[in-house]
């Protein structure tokens, strides 16, 4: 039994600021961090890993810098590392991207093992659309679990899962077969952190790179021609210009009390 | 029973033979153990050791060293005693009677007078560790059984000479009255009937005593007589501020989980351990109820290592481990990281035994092979490799603080000092105020400096005690690289942590930066007349000064501060009871800034409280750490009209207002 990880390649988006004029980001010098709730599908499927000894594999489409991120997971400890990277995978939206990344997984189930299960993070804080991983599940007619933040029970030969989805003020127990594809948020795991042997290992590992020599997908569905989304405009929206209240050096409590009115107004606590 | 060559002969071969494969069978174990250079610089090796092993200057900072430096130079005499004892127990013909008198009499004394000094300090220690003794542990059968065994060979060396006395007559008996004063006094216990008999006995108590002192001591802590000395001249000879680098390629081990992974002098070190507690009487972590006891450590790595030696030396597995909460010979996990690497262990230590490292070296296994450490460090060590700061605020907000001033870049043309705020003084709100002043100070003293800005990276100073050494590197070799890149040589620091890393860490690095610490610029500032005090600042009140462990005791930095808090409010501050090199930590040292305290007291509270008895009305600093402990420990216990600074906000009272 296999598990798939699909991580992404983002800017840390907490250094990244919009370029006033042309309304796009500005990438020059910006680090880049793995999407952080990628971290918490691979963290699943290395616990996976430690619970039932099943492999991993770790796949991401992106620039050839993206190989990075990959060998970030093989310092974790997946077993396979595979960099979906060609030109013609470029400039793709969220419906190319997950007929590349199907492929892969498709190309994975049949060279390596069978696919039990396909784990991503709930979205990635570049894109934020949160599709990518219905859109695998989909194309590969898998179960859909999203935002999971607890696998329940799992039952790999019986071919079972149950999952706790984490929603807007409750939680849900799903229960699916399996093959099936899960999103996950933050509160799933902890991520572990990479011991300096298997980083040292994973600096002289070759990440292995799938192009679309490889994939042979039609060049119609994936990359920019594959991509039926066009975004007109990125923009930073204006920000309310704030109010000072009182002066809290002199007056604390007399101006702790003008906020609470304040925010009282504005029906903004809680009673 | 008369001394009896046929049967003292074979009885001391057999001890000497006793003990020599005790000593061997322990001290080779340090075989064991890695390489590391220490016999570099020999002149200044035998001067630390003359002046710390047979002058006890260590033993003698605390009262009841005093004790000791008798019992220890006792020993060095009396072994001209001991030595003729046992030759002449084997060739009746050599004496010390055969020396001439004008210097046989004169030996006799010393060796009387020694004799008597010697058996008063075996009383004290042992009065001592029954009424009071230096730690609860202390009062061991082991202790008793050594300082008895010292007691009868005393008694019994007075009972020859006493015995030999009371034989003479005339004019040997005046001689014998007068060079051995003491054992005149035992001569006048008994008839001289009695003299053979009390011969016999107490020649025969010396024997035992000596020959089981020689067959038990290699198996016990007095083992330090043997190895006290040369530890010293191992010692290392600068401040043990620093832990060594690793070297980082596939195959290596990183820091110790196996004990045969320490160096040769960390296991020296712990068969020096005396267990005399001074170490856990100053660590902050062991007095506010921490597992960690830094004697305690030692202890448990000289056990582990002679439990596990024969599997070592077979190149097995060893069966206890190292790490782990199995008792006596394995440190637990929680004990490691409780150390806040302040040093106070290593100074009070009377035989340089380097604690801290040791610890580090731990940390280290824990974290780069075992990737198991508490929990909230897992952020700090993400935020420290992403974004090169402990709170993983983006870089780009690293000079929000200096946005309202005019600071300038560092140009290495026209730059002389660059200005290394630091994690703390760029992104801490509080302590953004530190460096608001020192800015404005360097300014009106008209000091050319300059920032780096965005590109100032973290020094690592945390990751490194914390035994992320993986990270630490990378860390180090990007701040070298900029470094030289912008040819920064002098550097002003307001953190004795970037103090200490930059100046001492970085060293290994190949980089030998001229750094200051802000401390000492303000204080020469002021001296050379470049700071001008407008006025005394006087509304700060009674003033008292904590020191920082990384600039005070592992850097010697304790004047400077002090010096610059005399100049601006024109009286020197009060010192808290524990100061200078004795001060306690604030307990954010060594990574614990970052962690929590879940058991025992909390050090930044012990600490207020201690600096509360002075009734200051303002606690000075000279770190961001402490400044931060501090604040957080007034808030505590409710002192909030106590107020705390930093060195260079004083200052700037009485600089700039």
């Amino acid at each position: 039994m296999l598990i798939v990880a699909c991580i992404k390649q983002v800017p840390d988006t907490t250094q990244v600021q919009i370029d006033p004029v042309t309304n796009t980001l500005i990438r020059d010098g910006i680090p880049f961090i793995v999407n952080p709730y990628d971290t918490h599908a691979l963290e699943e499927a290395l616990r996976l890993k430690d619970r039932f000894g099943c492999r991993v594999a770790a796949i991401s489409m992106g620039p050839p810098n993206a190989e990075a991120t990959l060998k970030k997971a093989l310092a974790l400890g997946v077993d396979h590392a595979i960099l979906l990277s060609d030109r013609v995978f470029g400039g793709a939206d969220t419906l190319a991207t997950s007929n590349v990344l199907s492929a892969a997984i498709r190309k994975l189930h049949s060279d390596v093992d069978e696919v039990g299960l396909v784990l991503c993070g709930k979205q990635t804080i570049d894109g934020d659309t949160a599709q990518v991983g219905p859109g695998i599940a989909s194309r590969l007619g898998y179960q859909q679990l999203t935002l999971v933040d607890r696998i329940v029970d799992m039952n790999f030969s019986g071919k079972i899962i149950r999952v706790s989805r984490k929603l807007e003020g409750r939680h849900e127990i799903v229960e699916a077969p399996l093959p099936a594809m899960l999103t996950v948020v933050r509160e799933l795991n902890r991520p572990r952190y990479p011991k300096v042997p298997m980083r040292l290992a994973a600096a002289d590992a070759t990440v292995e790179v799938w192009n679309n020599q490889v994939l042979k997908l039609d060049e119609q569905k994936i990359g920019l021609k594959g991509s039926p989304t066009w975004v007109s405009k990125i923009f930073s929206p204006d920000r309310a210009v704030g109010e000072i209240l009182g002066d809290g050096n002199s007056d604390p409590e007399g101006t702790a009390e003008m906020l609470i009115e304040k925010l009282l107004a504005k029906d903004m606590l809680p009673i | 029973m008369t001394p009896n060559p046929t049967i003292f002969t074979p009885l001391l071969i057999a001890s000497l033979a006793v003990f020599a494969w005790g000593c061997w069978k322990r001290l080779s174990l340090i075989s064991l153990g890695k390489p590391e250079n220490r016999f570099d610089n020999i002149g200044a090796r035998v001067g630390e050791m003359l002046m710390y092993a047979f002058g006890q200057k260590r033993v003698l900072a605390k009262p009841f060293g005093i004790n000791h430096f008798i019992i220890f130079w006792s020993f060095i005499i009396l072994l001209v005693a001991n030595i003729e004892f046992m030759l002449h127990g084997v060739f009746p013909w050599i004496s010390l009677t055969k020396l001439p008198d004008g210097i046989l009499l004169p030996l006799l004394l010393l060796l009387d007078i020694a004799s008597l000094l010697a058996l008063a300090a075996v009383a004290v220690a042992a009065v001592r560790r029954l009424i009071s003794p230096p730690y609860p542990e202390a009062r061991t059968i082991e202790a008793f059984f050594i300082l008895s065994l010292i007691g009868i060979l005393m008694l019994a060396y007075f009972g020859i000479n006493a015995a030999k006395i009371s034989r003479m007559q005339d004019g040997a008996l005046v001689i014998a009255r007068t060079w051995m004063p003491v054992s005149s006094v035992f001569a006048g216990m008994f008839a001289p009937a009695a003299g053979a008999t009390v011969y016999s006995l107490s020649w025969w108590a010396h024997a035992f005593a000596l020959l089981a002192f020689m067959c038990y001591l290699p198996h016990s802590k007095h083992m330090h007589i043997l190895t006290a000395i040369p530890n010293c001249f191992f010692r290392r000879l600068e401040k043990p501020n620093t832990v060594p680098r690793e070297e980082f390629a596939v195959g290596n081990e990183f820091g110790v989980s196996r004990v045969d992974q320490y160096s040769w002098k960390d296991l020296l070190d712990s068969f020096s351990c005396t267990e005399c507690g001074r170490c856990q009487k100053v660590c902050p972590a062991s007095i506010t109820g921490k597992p960690l006891n830094p004697r305690a450590v030692v202890h448990d790595i000289k056990v582990n290592l002679l439990e596990n030696a024969s599997m070592l030396k077979k190149g097995e597995q060893p069966g206890i481990p190292l790490i782990g909460a199995q008792g006596e010979g394995s440190v637990s996990e929680e004990s490691i990281w409780g150390c806040t690497t302040c040093g106070a262990c290593m100074e009070a230590c009377p035989v340089f035994i380097e604690q801290m490292p040791k610890i580090i070296q731990l940390r280290r296994n824990l974290v780069e092979s075992e990737a198991s450490f508490p929990e909230e460090l897992l952020n700090l060590f993400e935020n420290m490799e992403g974004r090169s700061n402990p709170w993983g605020i983006a870089p780009s907000e690293r000079t929000k603080w200096c946005s309202q001033l005019d600071v300038k870049p560092f140009d290495k043309n026209t730059t002389e000092y660059l200005f290394y705020v630091g994690c703390a003084g760029s992104f801490d709100s509080r302590n953004k105020h530190v460096s608001v002043a020192m800015a404005q100070l360097l300014d009106r003293a008209g000091v050319s400096w300059g920032i780096l800005g965005k590109d100032e990276k973290c020094c690592g100073d945390s990751v490194r005690r914390l035994g992320n050494e993986y990270v630490f590197d990378k860390m180090a070799r990007e701040n070298v690289e900029i470094f030289r890149e912008r040819g920064v040589r002098k550097v002003i620091t307001q953190c004795p942590h970037c103090f200490s890393t930059l100046k001492n860490d970085y060293r290994q690095y190949g980089l030998e930066l001229e750094v200051i610490h802000h401390s000492e610029l303000l204080r020469n500032l002021v001296q050379d007349g470049y700071l001008k005090l407008n006025g005394i600042s006087g509304d700060l009140g009674a003033m008292v000064f904590h020191d920082s462990c990384y600039l005070g005791r592992h850097n010697d930095v304790y004047d400077a501060p002090r010096e610059v808090l005399q100049a601006a409010t024109g009286t020197a501050p009060k010192e808290i009871g524990r100061n200078r090199n004795n001060a306690f930590c604030c307990g954010a040292g060594g990574g614990r800034m970052w962690m929590e305290e879940h058991s025992g007291e909390r050090i930044n509270l012990t600490r207020v409280k201690e600096a509360l008895e002075e009734k200051p009305d303002t606690i000075c600093v000279a770190c961001p750490y402490c400044l931060t402990m501090f604040e957080d420990g007034l808030k505590d216990v409710n002192a909030d009209g106590v107020k705390v600074l930093d060195v260079a906000e004083v200052m700037a009272e009485a600089a700039l207002r």
